[in-house]
């Protein structure tokens, strides 16, 4: 069976009166059935052009898209807009029609496939159900808050039965309550009907609280791409590590010296194991950073030390941590030292 | 020396000015009507085939919009005049009600255009791209994004032709369009009969009035925008 999505070396060049952006570099992706997939990189990487090119409203320069093997660069209009009702999307403004109510606002996708009105009115009552509005539905967007907007849009997004749900950094404009609760809503509508999911965002946070898989888009180009845990415990690239250590930017303080970073696993932290090291080899250690992540109902924990100056101790150490089952990487300061604004 | 005449305010005057109203509401309204009918699509097409449109084409676009211009440019007394040859060939004479319709539609319907093309760029455009994203034709994104959403504006827009039309009628009067201008003309200018010449600018007024009162209602009754 085809992948969902494949995106094959998709390009996209925007031409401006003088110069030219690369907007997008070649990037090759495939995103599978049922998944969650976060697609995350900073402001300008290329993550909303990128997510525009799965349904086409913006065409790729070079490459292409495939949605379940379906090729959309060879489509014509009236097929690109029969594939586009497969593929939900909502937005970051939530783009409702404020014209219109919330139940009218919901109806709409079905009023372009032409479902007769009794029945999307049904449909739509149904949807204002699980998205926990359906005492709104003759409101207007205006009496909405944020989150309630989303949950239209959302609801909105569902009424064709989507195959696929693209998100544009849907909860960017909302408060960390609510966007823990639109999360859920998208965790919920991905169990429940097995939708797949994009979500484009430059929140880290995000990513941990629901996605299965990441792809960091950064400077135009796919960095890197995995399952969350593997990308979060070991992070190959420079992009990858500055938005997996979301580190302060104080820590440009330790410039030079040499740092070591340790995942810790849920098994791991019962042993004070940072006291011991420290006992055992009779240094002091600093703590850069620590904090602990949920990845998909998993504890991570993981830590950046400075390690003493004296290589011999250094080195102890480094294998004291490894002795205890520990991940431990070397770390180049200069990677972490940029990574403020990602929290 | 000024010969002034004596105005009888009889029966005869009341009903010649009530009639004359009537003309003046039924050129502006049929005129208006009949602007939007190629005022509209004219409107849509500025918007659909700009650089930033739907269907962006610039040859389209390049064309509406000089014609727009150069019609709007052409002071609407002397339009009146150099189309009163095309008038004769479409209403049969060159003055009257009817023959005034003719220019009016001519002048308002670029007024329009422009007037549409205006609101229909306050859409806001996540909107049409949220419709896009579902699948919308330009068809359903023209009828019930585009001018859904920008009906208040629309509404609005509307009120102010609705104004400028009665206005350029009353000129009309100038060279015998019948209606209100024209009494004002004949006998306040012609004949120095003032007071019917006040009476008649007072109607007008009144009908302008009116008109805001109630586009302006009709909008605010649109609007679901608000809290």
């Amino acid at each position: 069976m085809n992948p969902m999505i494949q995106i094959q070396n998709v390009t996209k060049t925007f031409k401006g009166k003088e110069n030219q952006v690369e907007a997008l570099k070649g990037v090759t992706l495939e995103i599978e059935r049922g998944d969650i997939c976060g697609i995350i990189g900073m402001s300008g990487a290329g993550k909303s052009t990128l997510v525009r090119c799965l349904n086409f409203l913006e065409r790729p320069t070079a490459g292409t898209v495939l949605i379940e093997g379906r090729d959309l660069s060879g489509m014509s209009e009236k097929e690109l807009r029969q594939v586009r009702t497969e593929i939900a999307m909502i937005f970051q403004h939530f783009n409702l029609l404020m014209q219109r109510s919330v139940l009218d606002n919901v109806c709409f996708p079905m009023e372009i496939v032409g479902v007769k009105k009794a029945a999307a009115r049904k449909r739509a009552r149904e949807l204002l159900e699980i998205v926990g509005l359906a005492e709104k539905a003759k409101s207007y967007p205006a009496q909405l808050s944020g989150g309630q907007k989303q949950r239209v849009a959302i609801a909105r997004a569902l009424a064709n039965n989507p195959k696929i749900l693209l998100c544009d950094e849907a909860t960017s404009a909302l408060d960390p309550t609510t966007t823990k609760s639109i999360l859920q809503l998208l965790q919920q509508i991905n169990r429940d009907y097995g939708i797949t999911i994009v979500i484009i965002t430059h929140e880290m946070s995000v990513v941990q609280e629901i996605c299965s898989h990441v792809a960091i888009i950064d400077n135009g180009e796919l960095a890197e791409h995995g399952t969350v845990e593997e990308v979060f415990t070991s992070p190959r690239t420079p992009a990858a590590k500055k938005l997996v250590f979301m580190v302060d930017p104080k820590v440009g303080e330790m410039r030079g010296r040499r740092c070591v970073r340790i995942v810790f696993t849920e098994n791991s932290s019962f042993e004070p194991v940072i006291a011991n090291m420290v006992l055992e080899c009779r240094a002091p250690v600093n703590i850069l950073l620590a904090d602990t992540k949920d990845i998909g109902g998993i504890a991570h924990g993981q830590m950046v030390l400075q390690l003493p100056e004296d290589e011999t101790v250094a080195a102890g150490m480094i294998h004291y941590l490894q002795e205890r089952k520990l991940k431990v990487e070397e770390v180049n300061p200069d990677d972490i030292v940029d990574g403020n604004g990602m929290g | 020396m000024i010969l002034l005449t004596e105005t009888v305010w009889d029966k005869a005057m009341i009903q010649m000015l009530a009639e004359n109203t009537l003309i003046t509401l039924y050129m502006t309204l049929t005129a208006t009507v009949a602007a939007y009918i190629l005022g509209l699509p004219m409107g849509i097409a500025l918007v659909v085939t700009a650089k930033e449109g739907l269907r962006p084409n610039r040859v389209v676009y390049k064309i509406l919009d000089i014609v727009v211009n150069v019609v709007r440019s052409v002071p609407f007394l002397i339009l009146l005049i150099l189309v009163i040859p095309f008038t004769r060939a479409i209403v049969g004479k060159g003055y009257g009600p009817n023959a005034t319709i003719v220019p009016l539609v001519l002048a308002a319907a670029p007024f329009i255009a422009r007037m549409v093309e205006s609101s229909l760029l306050e859409v806001d455009k996540g909107v049409i791209e949220a419709a896009q994203s579902m699948g919308a034709s330009l068809r359903t994104i023209i009828l019930k994004v585009m001018l859904g959403e920008a009906r208040t504006s629309l509404a609005v827009g509307a009120t102010i032709v609705l104004g400028t039309v009665l206005g350029y009628s009353a000129m009309a009067g100038a060279v015998g369009g019948g209606g209100l201008g024209d009494i004002a003309i004949q006998y306040g200018y012609y004949r120095y009969q003032g007071d019917i010449m006040w009476v008649t600018v007072i109607l007008l007024v009144l009908l302008v009035q009116i008109m805001q009162y109630a586009g302006k209602k009709l909008s605010q009754k649109l609007d679901r925008r608000t809290r």
